[in-house]
């Protein structure tokens, strides 16, 4: 019989032929892998928390083979000795076993777990770069209001899986959560014995968290994801402003096959520094937590990051009882409910709160430099100080005792400090954007600092600056800001980038100076 | 003599008469003095050479006494107001917990004294604590070195997490508690120091009496304290054990940075 051959250069070409022949897929997947992305590290920052997720989902798969969410009683039999014989609930039971038992369950549990703190780090640090690029004005409010709802669907998700183990911590957790359910004036208990199905802590609770954490809130976020990633494909990315950029075009690369392979590429960097994390560092220890028992307070009990600044309000709100109609309002009710409702409200409207403000309703596919709209640079910051000084007071205990400090000191100091510190952030980060807005346009009409000094004839001393294009009888030079980088460096001069590539070493040669046929001219200052 | 009595009825006669009569009175209290002196010199203690002698360690541990802590906590060791507390009826186990760990003498006057180099070894230790035990009694520590092979450590676990946690923290790496005080760290207390301290109640901690927790139950949170320090942590690097505060810093420190640098050289790859 005669053997066929088989050409492998035409094996791909052939079989997609076979497939569109089928499905009519080449049109539509024609125009998304030939979509244009502008290429820059801060537009990463989001992938960061999709690859994160991914990893998310593929490790959670895998402990959801091995954990059961059960109250139920047993007594422990497991591998690990300090634990022998205590009775406590099967889903603490399949969660040590998980960590002990089960193999290379430990480094799954630790990588999820690293993978869930990464992704809510990376959604904040992305919702920072967006926030100062303003890439959520018009048209991208809808997924700017995604991604914030994504925040709190993580967050959610997050303490629902903190809650899954029923060990001492999570179970300290969730009795928070509950309290902070009843602090809730007229519908508290209603809600809470609804969770819980009757008291605190019942027996349907873990049940409910679990399908809420393997099954409800993956999917939404999923859906969201989906979503929040189709936008940026039918709104386009926006792009920094530069040469050739415009409000209505993309500069970058297709995104098959170069921006395809990066993105793999830093999936697997991604992938990497969590498994890294996940077999270095050991997180959640819960065997050291012990089961769960309502007397068991351990110090230094404190919800993961992202939750830590709820804690933190609820340790600096003052002792204030309100009693209303009969009704009583506990301190709790502000820090723990009102004050994220602020937070999750605000940042939604803030969009339109600035294009009023700004009186700008126009469309925006160009991003601003934090500089250039100092105002917005401010809130942020003034944000970012509002958050870091409760999630620091969310662990002052921990601060307190290991740098010697009195407990009540750190208190007043982050009373004292949320007040104070946010309107300070604000002042500092206006006046760095309207300095560093101000050289940039320093260097536009007078040049770049050369670091010559030159000593005029009446014994002035003056730098010598170098024009960045002819300069008028003044010295003057009349360009206008476009909105991007400013060469400040003489080596950055007609070039971007560094002239030499490569990022640890150097990858080329650089090019021998060129023999000039002309004497070049001695820089001057552009006077006469 | 009472203030009416006419002066005109004093006359020299009289006045002989008291003379003597002030003579008498003076040798009668005299007398009186003598014969108190004298029984008092026979019934009571008379000062230390009176008292049941010192043991040869109590006596060393007065001699350290004398030298190293007289000027906070007294001569007799009864307490110096605004310095130092009276010392009857602490213990030896109060004493050996105090000065094995480094904690007395006390470097100054603060919200609590810092676990430090001892001053003393623990020979001497434990004749400062023969000597205050003589002094005034109180709690004694059992004998021995080794009370974690006594326990069971899952059983410790469980009183361990009701008891102690709350302060100390579910790793042992204590904790804060108001005003600058707080519950210092297990990590480097031996067998003898933890079951002092239980007993005891050093400082802010509470005392945990034999009502409290029998021996066997110090045994077990004995036994379970020393195992948290001998039990590598499985999981990699431990963090301190401090829970989610360093496991949110490392996110930031290590996770964060590296992909951010990772995303410069990613993106600059064009």
């Amino acid at each position: 019989m005669k053997r066929r051959k088989v050409d492998l250069k035409a094996l791909p070409g052939k079989s997609a032929q076979e497939v569109d022949t089928r499905l009519p897929v080449a049109t539509p997947l024609r125009g998304v892998l030939n979509k244009v992305f502008p290429d820059h590290w801060s537009f990463l920052l989001g992938e960061i928390a999709l690859f994160s997720f991914i990893i998310l989902l593929l490790t959670g798969t895998f402990l959801a083979l091995f954990f059961e969410p059960s109250l139920q009683e047993v007594h422990y039999d497991g591998s690990y000795l300090p634990l022998q014989g205590v009775e406590m609930s099967r889903a603490y039971e399949t969660a040590l076993d998980l960590s002990f038992d089960v193999r290379g369950g430990l480094i799954m549990r630790q990588m999820h777990h690293w993978a869930a703190l990464l992704f809510m780090a990376a959604i904040v640090v992305h919702m920072f770069r967006i926030f100062m690029t303003g890439a959520f004005r018009k048209p991208r409010e809808i997924n700017w209001i995604i991604g914030l709802s994504m925040f709190w669907l993580g967050f959610t998700e997050g303490f629902a899986g903190y809650s899954l183990p029923d060990d001492a911590l999570s179970g300290t957790g969730l009795r928070i959560a509950s309290a902070i359910m009843l602090s809730i004036p007229v519908i508290g208990s209603w809600v809470t014995t609804s969770l819980f199905g009757g008291e605190f802590p019942g027996e349907i609770i873990l049940s409910r968290l679990y399908i809420l954490h393997v099954f409800l809130l993956p999917l939404i976020l999923l859906a969201l994801v989906s979503i929040h990633v189709g936008l940026v494909f039918v709104q386009k990315h926006t792009q920094w402003p530069g040469p050739g950029r415009t409000n209505k075009n993309v500069v970058g690369e297709r995104m098959f096959p170069r921006y395809a392979i990066k993105q793999g590429g830093f999936f697997m960097l991604v992938f990497a520094i969590i498994a890294l994390m996940g077999g270095l560092f050991q997180i959640n220890p819960i065997w050291l937590f012990g089961p769960y028992e309502a007397a068991v307070v351990s110090a230094g009990s404190q919800p993961d990051w992202y939750v830590m600044f709820l804690d933190g309000s609820t340790r600096l709100m003052p002792a204030w009882d309100i009693r209303f109609l009969g009704y009583n309002i506990p301190p709790l009710f502000w820090p723990t409910v009102v004050l994220p409702g602020i937070l999750s409200v605000l940042p939604m409207a803030y969009p339109w709160i600035e294009a009023r403000w700004k009186k700008d309703y126009a469309s925006h596919n160009l991003l601003q430099r934090p500089r250039d709209v100092p105002d917005r640079t401010g809130l942020a910051a003034m944000a970012g100080a509002f958050y870091l000084v409760l999630t620091i007071s969310g662990g002052n205990d921990i601060v307190a005792d290991k740098f010697h400090i009195s407990l009540n000191a750190m208190t007043w100091a982050g009373r004292i400090g949320l007040l104070v510190l946010p309107p300070l952030a604000y002042y500092f980060a206006r006046r760095l954007a309207l300095g560093l807005q101000q050289h940039d346009r320093e260097v536009l009409a007078h040049g770049v600092e050369t670091g010559i000094i030159k000593r005029l004839p009446d014994g002035r001393f003056v730098e010598v600056h170098q024009p960045l294009v002819a300069p008028d009888e003044h010295g003057h030079t009349d360009l206008p800001y476009v909105g991007w980088t400013v060469p400040k460096k003489m080596n950055r001069l007609g070039a971007l980038g560094p002239a030499i590539r490569g990022f640890f070493r150097p990858i080329e040669q650089s090019a021998p100076p060129k023999q000039e046929e002309q004497p070049r001219e001695e820089v001057t200052s552009g006077k006469p | 003599m009472t203030p009416d009595t006419p002066r005109l009825a004093a006359g020299a006669p009289k006045q002989r008469s008291r003379v003597r009569r002030r003579l008498n009175s003076a040798l009668r209290m005299f007398a009186a003095l003598v014969f108190a002196g004298g029984i008092y010199a026979i019934v009571a203690p008379g000062g230390a050479q009176g008292a049941a002698p010192l043991t040869p360690a109590a006596e060393a541990g007065k001699a350290l006494y004398d030298v190293s802590c007289i000027s906070c906590h007294g001569a007799n060791a009864q307490g110096v107001p605004g310095r130092g507390p009276s010392l009857i009826g602490v213990g030896s186990a109060a004493v050996e917990f105090q000065v094995e760990t480094g904690r007395m003498p006390a470097a100054r006057q603060e919200a609590q004294a810092e676990r430090k180099d001892p001053m003393f070894t623990n020979d001497q230790a434990r004749q400062l604590g023969a000597f205050i035990q003589e002094l005034g009694g109180g709690p004694q520590l059992p004998e021995g070195e080794d009370f974690a092979s006594k326990g069971n450590i899952a059983r410790g676990g469980q009183l361990y997490r009701i008891n102690c946690s709350s302060c100390h923290a579910f790793s042992g790496g204590g904790g804060a508690l108001s005003s600058g005080k707080y519950a210092p760290s297990l990590d480097l207390a031996t067998d003898r120091q933890i079951y002092a301290a239980m007993l005891t109640g050093p400082q802010n901690m509470p005392v945990f009496g034999d009502n409290e927790l029998d021996p066997q139950d110090k045994f077990d949170i004995i036994a379970y304290v020393q195992s948290l320090q001998t039990d590598s942590d499985p999981g990699g690097w431990g963090l301190g054990r401090f829970g989610p505060v360093t496991e949110g810093l490392a996110i930031f420190l290590v996770g964060v940075v590296a992909l951010v640098f990772a995303a410069l050289w990613i993106a600059g790859k064009s």
